[in-house]
């Protein structure tokens, strides 16, 4: 089927959900259809490993009996299971509370305009063709430096979806978009020397991604340069995360400015609007409609309409992060992010990579986070590390084995500066990203 | 009725299939040269209620049903899925799976209806175990009860999640295996304040049960206190150490430490790769003489058991660990017939639209010599973590953490103050070699865990008695 044929299939489909809703006694609903199809392949050592056929579809409502709200959802798109959802839904909201701030958004502030976000660029990719782009990528790295000694494999993925959203408020919209991905994880050394590590590329026009073999060769060197990687002794030291570890930094920071965490008082950022937070050349902005972005959305996950805004500007906390109920909650305005942010963007600076290694000088660079270790609550801070030590703006040796830990408080003020080299690969797009001081924990 | 005809009739029957449908799809499939292939049906019934504020805040319902197609041959394995039950569409997924396998000799296979394995757990439906007005009713009760027990209270959250599974696994060896998979889980989390600064505890648990777990001997409560209790500890905590030095482990939860440092490492496919730091080293000394780890899927009603595996293999209590000694590794069937062993009914997935992998059921540490008191008393400076949050490997290099989100410091002997969460760090293969005290109070962990693995999560479990590891790093902020 084609895919606009499709998505008025969908949208009817919607529609029933709103109008059955609407005939089992609620006074309100919104409703949700997705399907999914896709490919992933991957290759090891060589040879083909797996072959998966992906296809996915699920439809979700909400409906409200005035303040009272029910949710069900379903993987069967059939007429009757879309009944039995509904019905589902409404028993559940037979049983929930009187809640004063439920209810779907203002209506003024629905989407009205659905530019085109270029977020549609199907592959065509044939199974065959997948495995070749996976086996060149898997090859490449295996190739690259003969300290490469096994190998995880190299994975393709190219996936469409199509969403349809729609309320009974009288909005009902439907859009499809794609992503495709290439990663390679490899080995190096050997025994209790053994290192591994990867690199992907991610985007939702194929003739984005970087080639197979810079994917493969890209995870080779960064598998490679951890040989020999050792813990450092407890210590204070500048940090600094690279671009891609750096963008879970603001990740908590969204988390922690977010209505959800806000108004259950569970977040060490409660009363930040118009609160310095960050230092004054910091500006974080959210930009919703970027032409083929990983996170552009025209609306959010309840139909409001999304837009270009600032949440932090000179260090301070222009907006929070809400949704239309947590908005309610906290006395605000939604700021379309039911569901979360699209693009943000922390505005780098002058500095490259190379330029913030050196005004780092001496310290620890961060290429690697393992473990959960934030609690939202208090901001405390403490996750296991492996990266590289720098001295004099060079890296020394690799690192392993160690803990950064501090208060997400204190190292937001002390962001150093933020480097231009941008990941464009996450919703999240910062450069890498100085810390003055943390603490380092360590065997020496 | 059996397991086998009850989930057939509520699976297949009512999207008109038949046994000998499911015998149609395997011979397509068999009409290549495979060394395994199978099709995994499957439907979820999940609900989950939630308590905020004091009100119902929100309630949810999904059902998903849908069968898995795979087929391997060697090491390479094609894999579909379809959440359409009908016989055509089956057909098909089959066509494109088995393209993976080159032509060859093809197989008749004559499916056998099995007769059903053992039972750890009573087939039941939780979401049916009670009506929604009772289960409600016992929300807002616990809210009420936690709210008495501490004015610094601000804010209760209560959620409380059952889900009930039916499965039926058909093999390329004839066999037709059914599960019916109970699992129930509740959580109380409460935020605390005193003098502008604020805290949060948590406690929760569960397991293959309907909802009367929870009304049995005051469980609800009893976790409700809990989380009380790790708020109030955390609104006096100071900050942790940072450093390396002796850290002492309490029972149940903490055995996170084994499912991190030791369990994922020794899951077949790492090790049938080589990309293990315990690849190749069945029969070395890894642990201490006191340390024997099993991982253990035959506990009755627990949140890992399983009769049978995601592919039809009946749960083993399978040893890790014996004295210190590498004895064995988990398999599923497409690693253990590469390896040349016999899979341990370790094979599990987290739906049909995934494949399975080599995964932990329940792991833990058998109980030791030592009495917990003289553990404690033993060490003159160190760290005693009694519960953490969740942890992470890298299997590789063997280099794993886990983070404690309550922890006190021993001194002298004697633990003395609670300090702040902290993550810990260390190295898979040796960290075991240190551990120079095991106690005898083995526990098991309440119910919470859920183990993420090439992005699919399942429910496991863990354990072990108080543990002393004479050097662990430990990632606070306070320096020596």
């Amino acid at each position: 089927m084609q895919t606009q044929e499709q998505i008025e299939t969908l949208k009817n489909s919607v529609q029933d959900l709103l109008n059955e809703a609407k005939k089992q006694g609620a006074t309100a609903a919104e409703a949700g259809l997705s399907v999914d199809d896709g490919l992933s392949v991957s290759a090891r050592l060589g040879e083909v490993e797996t072959v998966e056929y992906h296809c996915d579809q699920g439809l979700g409502v909400t409906v409200y009996f005035g303040q009272r709200k029910g949710s069900a959802s379903s993987n069967d798109l059939s007429p009757e299971s879309l009944r039995e959802t509904v019905s589902a839904a409404c028993s559940i909201a037979r049983h929930t509370s009187e809640d004063p701030y439920a209810g779907l958004p203002e209506a003024g502030l629905l989407a009205k305009e659905f530019p085109d976000l270029e977020l549609n660029h199907p592959w065509g990719l044939s199974a065959e063709q997948a495995i070749e782009y996976a086996m060149q990528c898997e090859n490449a790295a295996r190739e690259f430096d003969p300290a490469i000694s096994n190998s995880d494999g190299a994975n393709l993925n190219s996936h469409q979806s199509i969403r349809v959203f729609g309320n009974s408020l009288g909005f009902l919209h439907g859009y499809p978009s794609t992503r495709h991905s290439l990663s390679c994880s490899v080995l190096a050394g050997q025994g209790e020397k053994m290192q591994r590590d990867y690199w992907y590329t991610l985007s939702r026009n194929a003739d984005d991604l970087e080639s197979p073999v810079q994917v493969g060769q890209k995870a080779a060197e960064r598998t490679v340069k951890r040989l020999g990687a050792r813990p450092l002794g407890s210590r204070q030291c500048p940090v600094l995360f690279s671009a891609e570890v750096a963008s879970s930094l603001f990740g908590s920071l969204v988390g922690a400015l977010s209505g959800g965490n806000l108004y259950r008082k569970s977040t060490f950022l409660l009363d930040s609007l118009d609160q310095q937070i960050l230092p004054e050349f910091v500006r974080i902005h959210e930009q919703p409609l970027l032409p083929a972005a990983l996170g552009s959305a025209s609306y959010d996950a309840e139909g409001v309409a999304t837009r270009a805004h600032d949440l932090v500007t000179e260090g301070i906390v222009r907006s929070y992060v809400l949704s239309s109920y947590s908005a309610r909650k906290l006395g605000l305005k939604t700021t379309g992010n039911a569901g979360g942010v699209h693009n943000l963007i922390i505005e780098p600076g002058d500095l490259g990579y190379a330029g913030l290694l050196r005004e780092m000088g001496t310290g620890l660079l961060v290429t690697e986070l393992m473990g959960q270790g934030v609690n939202m609550v208090t901001g405390d801070y403490s996750r296991g590390a492996s990266g590289f030590w720098v001295e004099n703006g060079e890296i020394l040796f690799p690192v392993e084995e160690i803990t950064i830990a501090g208060n997400l408080k204190e190292i937001f003020k002390h962001i150093v500066a933020i480097a231009n080299d941008v990941d464009y690969r996450s919703n999240i797009r910062t450069g890498s990203v100085l810390i003055a001081q943390m603490a380092i924990a360590g065997e020496a | 009725m059996s397991v086998l005809e009850q989930v057939s009739q509520s699976l297949l029957h009512p999207q008109g299939l038949q046994h000998q449908d499911i015998e149609q799809v395997m011979n397509h499939l068999l009409s290549v040269p495979a060394d395994l292939a199978d099709i995994y049906f499957q439907s979820t019934h999940f609900e989950s209620w939630q308590l905020e504020d004091g009100i119902i805040k929100q309630g949810s319902h999904s059902i998903e049903t849908g069968a898995g197609i795979r087929v391997v041959a060697g090491e390479k394995t094609g894999f579909a899925y379809s959440d359409r039950l009908e016989l055509p569409i089956l057909l098909e997924a089959a066509a494109n799976v088995k393209a993976i396998i080159r032509q060859g000799q093809s197989r008749q296979i004559k499916v056998l209806a099995k007769n059903d394995s053992t039972s750890l757990y009573a087939p039941v439906n939780p979401l049916a175990s009670m009506a929604d007005d009772e289960k409600v009713a016992f929300l807002k009760t616990i809210e009420q009860e936690t709210r008495q027990l501490d004015p610094r209270i601000e804010e209760v959250m209560i959620s409380l999640v059952g889900v009930y599974e039916n499965i039926l696994i058909a093999s390329q060896d004839g066999s037709l295996k059914a599960d019916i998979r109970p699992l129930v889980r509740f959580n109380v989390t409460v935020i605390m304040a005193q003098d502008g600064r604020r805290e949060s505890g948590s406690m929760g648990g569960g397991g293959r049960s309907d909802y009367s777990y929870f009304m049995q001997q005051d469980q609800a409560m009893a976790f409700a206190r809990e989380a009380v209790r790790q708020a109030q500890v955390s609104l006096e905590a100071v900050e942790a150490p940072a450093g390396t030095m002796t850290v002492v482990l309490g029972p149940g939860w903490p055995g996170i430490l084994l499912h991190e440092a030791i369990g994922h490492g020794l899951e077949g496919d790492f090790n049938r790769k080589g990309t293990s730091a315990f690849s190749g080293r069945i029969g070395e000394k890894v642990a201490s003489d006191l340390c024997t780890v099993v991982d253990d899927g035959t506990l009755a009603g627990r949140r890992g058991s399983l009769n049978i595996d995601d592919e039809g293999v009946a749960s083993e209590n399978t040893v890790l660990i014996e004295k210190g000694i590498l004895k064995g590794y988990m398999q599923d069937k497409l690693n253990a017939r590469l390896m040349g062993v016999a899979s341990t009914g370790n094979g599990r997935r987290e739906s049909y639209a995934h494949l399975p992998l080599p995964r932990m059921t329940n792991t833990y540490m058998l109980p030791g010599p030592h009495q917990p008191d003289d553990i404690i008393a033993s060490v003159k400076n160190g760290l005693y973590a009694r519960n953490f949050g969740g942890g992470q490997v890298d299997i590789t290099s063997g280099k794993f953490v886990f983070s404690a989100s309550e922890a006190y410091l021993i001194e002298n002997g004697r633990i003395t103050r609670p300090v702040k969460g902290a993550t810990l760090i260390g190295n898979g293969p040796d960290v075991l070699t240190r551990v120079s005290m095991v106690g005898s109070d083995l526990e098991l962990d309440s119910g919470v865990g859920t183990c993420g693995k090439e992005g699919q999560s399942v429910p496991v479990g863990v354990g072990q008695p108080t543990l002393k590891i004479d050097s662990l790093t430990v990632g606070g902020t306070q320096l020596a």
